[in-house]
């Protein structure tokens, strides 16, 4: 999980406004203070960090956009050799995974948005009232965002298993005919990889709402409630408004997690069989002895522009505030 | 990128696929998911180094990083060494990550000698010169060799490139016990097949044990159909895309197991084959196309020694010639090809005293060189090792035979579509064939 980066997505925010104002006053002197350490320091700072970013980021995105346009076995750089577009053609009409994939990852957008987040913004409300073991059970709704891939697999294996698993042996099914198939059914298995998926990003939610709720100045709330406005309204009216920043957190979040969306489908079964996902065919065929790198970098690119309709909507809003 | 594609690790490395795979793989898998558009560009990174090896030692690369197969290389490697005083230098790596970084580890500084598989798999990086041909070493243990194995090692170019060690075969397993009971047969001819399966359904058993979750193990059944109808020149044909998939007798192989799909486990999509082979130890299906390999699920004695097997039965041509039989085995890597040492150690491989070391240590698999010692064989292993003996010929298994990319990403797709609901869209199969055939 990238966490950091995207928890600290709004932190510019106030980084960059803290330095301005004091600059304001004297603003001619505070270039001329710096002596030539300091400009080292900051060329370093500023220096390496560009550098970092160019290697691991923009020149490999820059890379993958080439190659999709190639076809390339992996070997010799002599081997690649110019496909145009096929590669896309190959995406669009051939691959009859695609389509799926994209319906699948909408799916995976519209659920996390209507189901688990809401899920995570209640269990943050109730576990901000003062009820006992709050801070035991913030623990337990945010431990499946701690757990690695593996165990979340075998988890939801002991859950789902069609002749063993917890979940038919509670319908009663377990062992029987009847007893539905979770991971091999293709109707149901993305529904049961959504539940999946919503356990551990309602926790995620949960937390980030937590910080929102304690950041709320419970002077706002005295006053709704001198006005005399009921719970709900409260919430709805003055509470929820007030935490702004962390719901445009959430919301980028929420879209980045269901682009993203790979894990628990991979842990299934490698994204096949009504589990198709955009990122789980990037990874397919870029890695591994099966590669064919050109489709692979164009599912990449394809879902890279994909990304970057929320990333532009989301940076674009940052920067706009920071004007005024 | 360490990544666990590993539907490649067919067989028996494939068969130790286990939860500490996932976790080893998994793990990587997500920080993969956090780069994804920039994993195009990552190509990087070296395979483990091999030393410049003087004329008395060599390095050799082992992807055979489970317990009991690491063990039974050390003891090649040490018979070895006390035989010619050649100092091996061994570095082995996890199964998965080794068959991932192949392309790299062979362009970077590989070791003289390492494991690895017969068929495209080698065929393809012998094409590519990145694999020392050993014409030399195979004067020698030539002779050790049926000419089916010796088929198997030869590269695209007719030179020769590959020591097989071990090989299983895949085939109908099942329990002697049920058997003999219900008085069922072994079928020799597909319709004798699907009229006992049609009995054992009416005995309320499941007739065919399947199981498709991970996509490979149908590939054993489309296999056999295919080079039973077509012969096993065309499997070769089409798994190196001679033959296109959208003709005729592809779309036969898949009207042919249309018959046998009704009495093959329909709830195989969720099941991995070790669950499979449970239902199996559990009497509670008649049959079970697998490899050899499905003996390991058995730890109980008692169920091991009720498990019989037979060959895949005839359809239309050349009778029960063809096996499926993947081989694993050595290879010499370009820089090792200027190494006496290491093609003396692939000459001692490809002896029986070499395979017997290998064999006495991991006795699961059956030697290929003609002279090991078989006494050891249990009566199952010994039935194997003939039907392999016999063979005319012999096929690496779909996804060894096949480019990666197909058999991973069209094939397992196709073929869980098929289980699904019995329909394919072989024109789509071919159209995505040629894109991935034209990219190697």
């Amino acid at each position: 999980m990238s966490t950091p980066t995207e928890l600290s997505a709004p932190a510019p925010h106030g980084k960059r406004a803290a330095p301005a104002s004091p600059r304001r006053p004297r603003k001619n002197a505070g270039v001329k203070r710096l002596s030539t350490t300091d400009k080292v320091v900051l060329g370093f700072m500023i220096g390496i960090p560009t550098l970092v970013q160019l290697a691991f980021v923009w020149i490999p995105t820059l890379l993958s956009v080439l190659l999709s346009f190639t076809r390339w076995n992996g070997l010799a750089l002599s081997d690649i050799r110019a496909a145009g577009l096929a590669n896309y053609s190959y995406v669009f009409n051939d691959s009859p995974a695609f389509w799926p994939a994209v319906q699948h990852n909408i799916l995976w957008l519209v659920f996390l948005a209507v189901i688990a987040t809401p899920l995570g913004l209640l269990l943050a409300v109730l576990l901000d009232q003062q009820i006992r073991g709050s801070k035991i059970y913030q623990s337990i709704f945010f431990v499946p965002v701690m757990l690695s891939l593996a165990l979340v697999g075998i988890i939801w294996q002991l859950f789902y298993q069609k002749d063993n698993g917890l979940l038919n042996f509670l319908l009663g099914t377990a062992g029987t005919p009847e007893a539905v198939d979770w991971f091999g059914d293709s109707s149901v298995n993305i529904w049961a990889a959504l539940i999946a998926a919503t356990w551990r990003h309602a926790g995620y939610v949960m937390i980030l709402y937590l910080a929102g709720l304690k950041g709320v100045d419970a002077s706002l709330k005295e006053a709704a409630s001198l006005d005399g406005a009921n719970a709900t309204q409260t919430f709805f009216r003055i509470v929820f408004p007030a935490m702004a920043p962390i719901n445009i957190v959430i919301v980028v979040i929420t879209i980045i997690e269901s682009l993203r969306a790979f894990d628990v489908v991979w842990v299934i079964n490698k994204g096949t069989n009504g589990l198709e996902l955009i990122s789980a065919l990037v990874i397919s065929y870029l890695i591994g002895e099966g590669q064919s790198i050109g489709i692979g970098s164009a599912f990449a690119v394809i879902l890279l522009v994909i990304s970057l309709v929320p990333i532009t909507i989301y940076l674009s809003r940052t920067f706009r505030k920071e004007k005024f | 990128m360490s990544f666990n594609e590993d539907q490649s690790a067919r067989g028996i490395i494939r068969s130790a696929f286990d939860r500490r795979t996932l976790l080893k793989t998994l793990g990587v898998g997500a920080v993969s998911a956090a780069g994804i558009p920039l994993l195009a560009a990552c190509t990087g990174g070296s395979g483990p180094g091999g030393s410049a090896a003087a004329s008395t030692s060599l390095t050799f690369g082992s992807g055979s990083s489970d317990d009991v197969p690491k063990a039974a290389y050390k003891a090649v490697t040490d018979a070895f060494t006390a035989k010619t005083k050649n100092v091996v230098t061994t570095n082995v790596v996890p199964h998965n990550d080794f068959q991932n970084k192949i392309s790299t580890y062979l362009q970077g500084s590989p070791d003289d000698s390492f494991t690895w598989f017969a068929g495209y798999r080698m065929q393809y990086y012998a094409g590519k010169g990145l694999l020392a041909p050993i014409d030399d070493v195979w004067e020698t243990i030539g002779a050790n060799y049926s000419d089916a194995m010796k088929k198997a090692s030869t590269g695209p170019d007719g030179k020769m490139y590959f020591v097989p060690n071990y090989n299983y075969p895949w085939g109908f397993f099942y329990r002697k016990s049920v058997w003999q009971e219900k008085g069922y047969e072994v079928p020799t001819t597909f319709d004798a097949l699907t009229t006992l399966c049609a009995k054992m359904k009416a005995d309320g058993l499941v007739p065919i044990e399947f199981a498709d979750k991970d996509g490979w193990p149908a590939m054993g059944t489309f296999d056999y159909i295919n080079m039973r109808l077509n012969g096993y020149q065309f499997h070769m044909d089409l798994t190196a895309h001679k033959e296109t998939w959208d003709q005729k007798k592809v779309s036969d192989v898949f009207d042919t197991w249309k018959a046998l799909l009704p009495y093959q486990n329909p709830a195989a999509l969720g099941m991995t084959w070790q669950d499979a082979a449970i239902n199996m130890g559990k009497k509670k299906s008649g049959m079970y196309l697998l490899g050899s390999f499905v003996t390991q699920q058995y730890t109980d004695k008692a169920i091991l020694d009720d498990i019989d097997f037979f060959p895949f039965p005839e359809i239309a041509v050349e009778g029960q010639d063809a096996v499926e039989a993947p081989i694993d085995g050595l290879l010499l890597s370009k820089k090792g090809g200027n190494n006496q040492a290491a093609k003396d150690f692939m000459s001692f491989m490809g002896t029986p005293e070499g395979q017997d070391a290998y064999a006495k240590v991991d006795p699961s698999n059956i030697a290929t060189a003609k002279g090991a010692d078989t006494s050891a064989f249990s009566p199952l292993t010994k039935k194997c090792a003939d039907t392999i003996a016999n063979a005319k010929s012999i096929s690496q298994f779909f996804d060894r035979d096949a480019l990666p990319a197909m058999a991973n990403n069209v094939m397992i797709p196709a073929l869980q579509a098929f289980i699904k609901d019995g329909t394919v869209d072989v024109k789509n199969m071919e159209s995505q064939a040629k894109a991935l055939y034209a990219a190697q």
